[in-house]
């Protein structure tokens, strides 16, 4: 508990500086607050379109039975297929008649079936990578009775850059805020530590142990971050408000994706706080 | 308890402020520490506490050692010996209970354990009266009284007092000294560094160790002890002290007071 009372006394009596190096972490995790809004709705919007990532391998009409049961078993066994369909040819033709009906008197008709089998493939959601769904195409394509492999490269590719584009700005922005943030914090503790020197002599003179001398401004720094973190939620919580409101319906952040962030503010406000206590209680108890 | 054996401590760039000290402190002794200015007087007491280690040589206190003491045993050793400064170093913004409470806290007293214990201090400086006072609302030898109590909070074996009374008038600087006596005879022994003569001879039967430069040249209990040849030979090295002081220039902190005055009757 002393820990405690003694760093918050330490903070009310900087108030600006505290706010500062509340505001920073704030700000910080804040950024990083957005991107996860933005990465979390791109992914939630786009796992739908993710899990349709299929493959689709046109089969030669050569194919016998026997082959196309062993075809199938093969694919199915690869480890990043999670299943494997089987279109006929009458199924693609009823199929299409469906999907265009403004051919649908037309494909009664026809004589011949020009439309060829196919196997319908769905990886498993490890394996929805531009690189996986390159390199099971590549596999099948090798097949005999494969005639042609296809696949929606161009999404997948998409949704890879643009969430990775979405993570390295969180992680640019959010980082650079970081490091002003933890200079701030750290600059708050090393006030706190010069304005009780007097009591750190004191207590260092009666044989208070180093760790009951550093605690309460390692307390200071987490209480900061702790704050800050409480924070950038709120201004989150806004930002998603007026976006849910203004431009479109947005999904709110996930319960433990909230809690890593406040934790995040904790850990970086200790962190700051840990190094100005090294540095300028570096001399406790040196002889 | 408290041995130097050979310690020298040098500074790079004051050169050596003590130089092949040997002594032994008993437990519950009491012994001045006199010298002029400048002459390691502080340096002794601070290498007792180790706040900083010798060059040479090596001091142990209780089971300590300034060889083998480990940084996070230093803590420990500080709580077996009190320190009592010559500015009483209290904190202005709490009270004498507080000052005292203060030292019990920072070594993890039981809670329940302070407040009586520093009743119990406070009365053992005489002070039991004033706890609720701030320290400025006392007189100096008042302060020094909280602060003795705040050295003896944690049941130290030895107490170290530089210049105690330095900044007393004399009936208060008496009034301390009675009480380091008081304390030593319960048991706590004392190690009193002062250039206040009045104390020395008040309690002539005291042991008393006298430093020079850095050097040990008298120690009452060897009387044989190494003194390097000096014109006055023969006189008793506390009174040439009071010479020397008389002399030295810039020295307001010393009291020359007391009817006999500097150089005054040697015995
Ligand atoms: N931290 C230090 N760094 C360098 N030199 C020091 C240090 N502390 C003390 N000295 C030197 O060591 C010598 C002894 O100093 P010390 O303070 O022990 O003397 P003293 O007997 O306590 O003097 P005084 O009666 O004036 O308090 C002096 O020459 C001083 O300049
Ligand atoms: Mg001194």
């Amino acid at each position: 508990m002393r820990p405690f009372r003694e760093a918050l006394v330490s903070l009310i009596r900087r108030p600006v500086l505290a706010t500062l190096s509340v505001t920073a972490i704030g700000l910080s995790l804040f950024i990083v607050g957005l991107f996860g809004l933005t990465a979390h709705n791109i992914s939630r919007a786009l796992a739908s379109v993710e899990e349709k990532v299929e493959i689709v391998a046109y089969l030669t009409d050569e194919i016998g039975e026997d082959q196309l049961r062993l075809v199938r078993t093969e694919i199915g066994a690869y480890p990043e297929v999670a299943s494997v369909e089987y279109v006929s040819k009458t199924e693609a033709l009823y199929n299409a008649s469906r999907e265009l009906t403004e051919f649908s008197d037309v494909f009664p008709d026809l004589e011949i079936n020009p439309l060829p089998a196919s196997l319908e493939i769905r990886l498993r959601p490890g394996h929805r990578t531009p690189g996986a769904v390159q390199e099971v195409a590549a596999r099948l394509g090798s097949y005999e009775f494969v005639d042609d492999v296809r696949f929606g490269r161009e999404w997948v590719d998409r949704i890879h850059t643009l969430r990775r584009i979405a993570g390295g700005t969180a992680l640019v922005l959010g980082g650079s805020f970081a490091i002003v943030a933890m200079l701030l914090v750290g600059t708050t503790v090393r006030m706190s530590i010069h304005a009780r020197s007097t009591e750190i002599a004191i207590m260092e003179n009666v044989g208070a142990t180093s760790g009951f001398i550093q605690r309460p401004f390692l307390v200071e720094g987490l209480i900061s971050g702790v704050l800050g973190g409480l924070l950038a939620w709120a201004l989150t919580y806004v930002a998603y408000r007026l976006l849910d409101r203004a431009v479109f319906a947005v999904l709110w952040l996930p319960d433990p994706w909230i809690l890593a962030g406040i934790l995040a503010g904790g850990i970086l406000g200790m962190v700051a706080a840990q190094r100005s206590v090294r540095r300028e209680l570096r001399n406790l108890y040196a002889i | 308890m408290i041995r130097f054996r050979n310690v020298t401590k040098h500074y790079p760039r004051s050169g050596n402020a003590l130089e092949d000290i040997s002594f032994h402190i008993r437990k519950g002794e009491f012994a001045f520490l006199i010298g002029p200015s400048g002459a390691g007087k502080t340096t002794a007491l601070r290498l007792v506490h180790m706040e900083t280690a010798p060059t040479g040589g090596e001091v142990t206190v209780s089971r300590y050692s300034s060889s083998r003491i480990r940084r996070r045993e230093i803590p420990q050793l500080r709580r077996r010996v009190g320190f009592v400064f010559q500015d009483f170093r209290l904190l202005e913004r709490l009270t004498a209970a507080e000052n005292i409470a203060f030292a019990l806290q920072a070594t993890g007293a039981p809670r329940a354990e302070i407040r009586p214990k520093v009743m119990r201090l406070l009365g053992h400086v005489g002070l039991a009266s004033r706890a609720k006072a701030y320290p400025g609302e006392l007189s100096g030898g008042e302060r020094q009284r909280v602060a003795i109590a705040r050295a003896l909070a944690t049941d130290p074996l030895v107490l170290l007092a530089d210049e105690p009374t330095g900044n007393l008038d004399e009936r208060a600087s008496i009034g301390v000294f009675e009480l380091f006596r008081q304390l030593n005879a319960l048991g706590t022994a004392v190690i009193l560094a002062t250039h206040d003569t009045t104390l020395l001879r008040r309690s002539p039967e005291t042991r008393v160790l006298e430093l020079e430069s850095g050097r040990l040249v008298y120690d009452s209990a060897s009387d044989a002890a190494a003194r390097p040849a000096r014109p006055s030979a023969g006189a008793s090295p506390i009174f040439e002290f009071v010479a020397d002081a008389a002399d030295a220039p810039g020295r307001s902190e010393t009291r020359q007071a007391g009817p006999e005055g500097p150089g005054g009757s040697a015995p």
